[in-house]
């Protein structure tokens, strides 16, 4: 299959805003169930765990128009609730048996009350999460909430998901994740060969896709991209950060390729790549993922780092291990966690002599010019300043 | 009250006299303690510790009122844009803001003096997220040491047992200890024992002011005069014999204004006659507190009951702080914190306040700086809207950024709000 063929296909499930694939995949089979979850991490494999089908909601893009969703908050706050409660009113999120809000930032967090409020027959959760990753701290704490959770969705489910269920979702979810990391690893040694704006599509079709059909797709795709020819530019390679929550427009990710930097990392749905490591498939598959959640998963906005001393490492290690030669911090407007985040990681880029820029947008950003001539810019003063 | 009636001094009571010198004392202790050698802890006031800090001889330092004085004493618009002159964004909590822009104006506290650096940062992260990155940048300013208490969320609308014992788990064995170390000072639980006692004698007579605007006309203004109540409890005063005093006296001179029939106490002197009966949800503006409130009392509107008095603590639904189980109490404290609690309960509890406090109305003043409070309140008014029958109000301000103060809308909004309360009540009364 080429390319262009995975591609169209993901680009039709990202501009579908009513989730037809989802819809059909559920009619299919009048016991199937939907659990959607917003950014930025969930574990998946007890909902699969349950024969159930995780759903990423993304709020609507800039394609959507909204209507109602402006009429819930004021200006002043993020474009992803709005749009979110927009596809929810109208309709287009039906299909959901539930939805769990993480513990991300307090609209998420307040969100998950209107929901409560809004669609009293939806099983709502906010997923708290520990900040504390001692494992009889923190640890216990999470386990406990991951036995909530699962027995939350158990009630939806109408059975009960055992620790069998879950090790063989876990299973499926590895691969998924090492394909993912093959991904990232392959756009890193050719960036040509696999523009960001496909590889956030392919992201985006995991949102919506079951997972196993996700990881035929990523195997397939990886095939066609590597023995595929594409035309190799002289861009830089830059890292992309902030874009964990509210999405970026499609359009924002090819104008910054377009302007002439490769993107070799970034914080696109962290979902899938939030764990480093496969989870063991033996022992207790709970305690398993609230391991894996405490001691490799990764650093972002929304997570506490208890050491100042590495505050920012990660970004850092991400520009020297992508061999990346500058960062670009672009991250929702009103966007509280990655807005007060970016002063530290500037600072840490600045100690190690990293160039950065920064800049806003929505997920409705029609104008890209702007963006365009910025990275543009930078673009441009990275290559003379490594050819000085 | 007139708008051109000159302002006149007014008589302060005992109890705003003895506030003032309580407040005044907590920042000679601060700005003094590199001469007397004592420790300063930074904490927040939702989920502020004071029993436990004063167990380790520390003192008490809550920027959030560090950034209230600053605005009302307008210098924190100064520190605000010094901030995002640093690379801040306009578009974050200006409370951050106004404490990064002080600390860089030299960290000069309401006396004059320099406070110290902290010698720890309590990360008491309840009811919002901001605290967490908040503390991050001021543990990366001062290069202190820092630690974390993560409050869970009641997604659910309520407290399980995992979350209490999440929270007194880490008291136990990440908060205590660190405390103990910085300190020097052994850990005592009769001493937290009896802090906890002496707060729990406070937040009853907190408890009977707050509810005392049940009367008609009611004695207290529970929003603007309210602030001035919930001083003590929620700073560095819960538990202190301080406190119980002062909450003494509050309760004293509250009765005896319901005995004399009298309303609430304004910046002019005594309120007019009581027209309005509103709650209040969100925060006040601080900037322009005095204008705001003049908003009120010159049409003769109370504010009965609010939200923003909760943030630092729920006490009016009978939780106490319990010698008997201090660590749990505290933990039951920090988790029952108004921004803590999920939409539903928060809703819940305005529509028992519109109906136990017989309120005509219900205003929200969103605060562009916190989306804890903020994000969810256009439903927040629906659902009350709809619950009760009674006409709510929008109007958007900030906490310490004057630049999104106007106060010509907010003055048109309020007019054509009362009117509205007017034309519902004559229209109740046709039918
Ligand atoms: S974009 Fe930022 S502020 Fe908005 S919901 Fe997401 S994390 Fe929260
Ligand atoms: S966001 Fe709200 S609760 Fe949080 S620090 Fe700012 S004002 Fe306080």
């Amino acid at each position: 299959m080429s390319t262009t063929k995975i591609i169209n296909r993901c680009q039709a499930l990202f501009d579908d805003l009513d989730f037809t694939a989802v819809g059909d995949w559920k009619a299919a089979d009048s016991t199937r169930k939907v659990i959607g979850f917003m950014p930025v991490y969930v574990p998946r494999e007890i909902i699969h765990a349950g024969g159930m089908l995780p759903v990423g909601i993304l709020g609507g893009g800039d394609q959507l128009e909204v209507i109602h969703g402006d009429a819930y908050y004021q200006s002043y706050i993020c474009r992803i609730p709005r749009s979110t409660i927009e596809l929810g009113v109208t309709g287009r999120l039906d299909f959901v048996d539930g939805l769990l809000f993480p513990s991300i930032c307090d609209v998420i967090r307040n969100l998950s009350g209107m929901w409560k409020l809004m669609f009293p027959d939806v099983y709502v959760r906010y997923f708290d999460v520990p900040q504390n990753y001692d494992d009889e701290i923190g640890g216990n704490y999470y386990v406990n909430e991951l036995q909530e959770l699962r027995s939350g969705l158990e009630n939806v489910a109408g059975r009960a998901i055992t620790d069998d269920d879950i090790r063989r979702s876990v299973a499926v979810y590895n691969e998924n994740r090492r394909l993912i990391r093959d991904l990232y690893a392959f756009r890193v040694r050719s960036p040509w060969k696999a523009p960001s704006s496909e590889v956030y599509l392919l992201l985006r079709a995991g949102m919506v896709l079951p997972v196993e059909e996700h990881n035929q797709m990523l195997v397939d795709y990886l095939a066609a991209a590597e023995s595929q020819d594409r035309a190799m530019r002289d861009n830089c390679r830059i890292v992309l950060q902030g874009s964990f929550c509210e999405q970026p427009p499609l359009n924002l990710i090819k104008s910054i390729e377009l302007a002439g930097c490769y993107i070799v990392d970034d914080d696109f749905m962290l979902v899938n790549r939030w764990l480093f490591d496969d989870i063991p498939l033996d022992g207790d598959p709970i305690a398993n993922l609230a391991a894996a959640f405490l001691h490799g998963s990764r650093e972002t906005a929304a997570k506490y780092q208890p050491d100042g001393a590495l505050k920012g490492k990660y970004l850092v290690e991400s520009v020297r291990d992508n061999a990346a030669e500058g960062v670009i911090f672009a991250a929702p407007s009103f966007c509280d966690p990655a807005l007060l985040d970016r002063p530290m990681l500037a600072k840490a880029m600045t100690k190690h002599n990293i160039p950065y820029i920064s800049f806003k947008y929505a997920e409705n950003s029609g104008q890209m010019q702007p963006i365009r001539e910025q990275a543009g810019t930078f673009a441009d003063s990275i290559k003379l300043w490594s050819d000085a | 009250m007139s708008a051109d009636k000159t302002p006149i001094e007014v008589v302060k009571e005992p109890s705003m006299l003895k506030q003032k010198a309580m407040i005044a004392e907590n920042y000679r202790k601060l700005t003094g303690a590199p001469e007397t050698g004592r420790k300063v802890v930074s904490t927040y006031v939702p989920g502020n510790l004071n029993e436990l800090i004063m167990c380790f001889d520390m003192v008490n330092n809550l920027p959030e009122i560090n950034a209230i004085q600053n605005g009302m004493r307008q210098k924190s618009r100064g520190m605000i844009m010094e901030a995002e002159k640093m690379g801040h964004s306009e578009d974050v909590c200006t409370y951050v803001k106004a404490d990064i822009g002080m600390m860089a104006k030299g960290n000069i506290a309401p006396n004059g003096e320099p406070l110290p650096a902290p010698d720890l940062l309590l990360l008491s992260y309840t009811g919002c997220f901001t605290f967490m990155k908040w503390f991050e940048l001021l543990r990366d300013e001062y290069g202190c040491e820092t630690v974390m208490l993560q409050v869970p969320y009641e997604g659910d609308g309520k407290v399980t047992e995992n979350m209490r014992n999440f929270v007194v788990k880490q008291l136990k064995e990440e908060v205590i200890p660190t405390f103990e170390r910085i300190s020097g000072v052994k850990f005592d639980i009769d001493r937290l024992r009896e802090n906890l006692r002496r707060s729990a004698a406070a937040e009853d007579d907190l408890v009977w002011v707050l509810q005392s605007a049940k009367n008609r006309p009611s004695p207290i203004d529970a929003y603007f005069g309210g602030v001035f109540y919930i001083g003590p409890i929620f700073t560095a005063f819960r538990g202190t014999d301080d406190a119980v005093e002062y909450y003494r006296l509050l309760r004293q001179e509250i009765e005896a204004r319901i005995a004399n029939g009298q309303g609430p106490i304004t910046p002019e002197g005594d309120m007019g006659s009581e027209k309005y009966r509103l709650v209040v949800e969100g925060p006040p503006n601080w900037t322009s507190f005095r204008d705001f409130w003049k908003m009120f009392y010159d049409e003769g509107a109370v504010v009965v009951a609010s939200t923003y008095t909760k943030v630092g603590g729920v006490y009016d639904f009978g939780f106490r702080h319990d010698p008997d189980h201090p660590l749990e109490s505290l933990a039951d404290y920090c988790l029952g914190c108004y921004t803590n609690r999920n939409l539903p309960q928060r809703v819940e509890m305005i529509e028992n306040y519109m109906s136990e406090y017989e309120a005509d109305g219900f205003l929200i003043n969103s605060i562009k700086s916190c989306n804890s409070f903020s994000a969810g309140q256009l439903l927040i008014m629906r659902e009350i809207e709809d619950r009760t029958g009674k006409p709510a109000a929008f109007v958007e301000s900030d906490l310490v950024d004057p630049r999104y103060f106007s106060k010509a809308n907010i003055k048109n909004r309020l007019e054509s709000y009362f009117q509205m309360i007017d034309q519902k009540r004559q229209g109740a009364a046709a039918a």
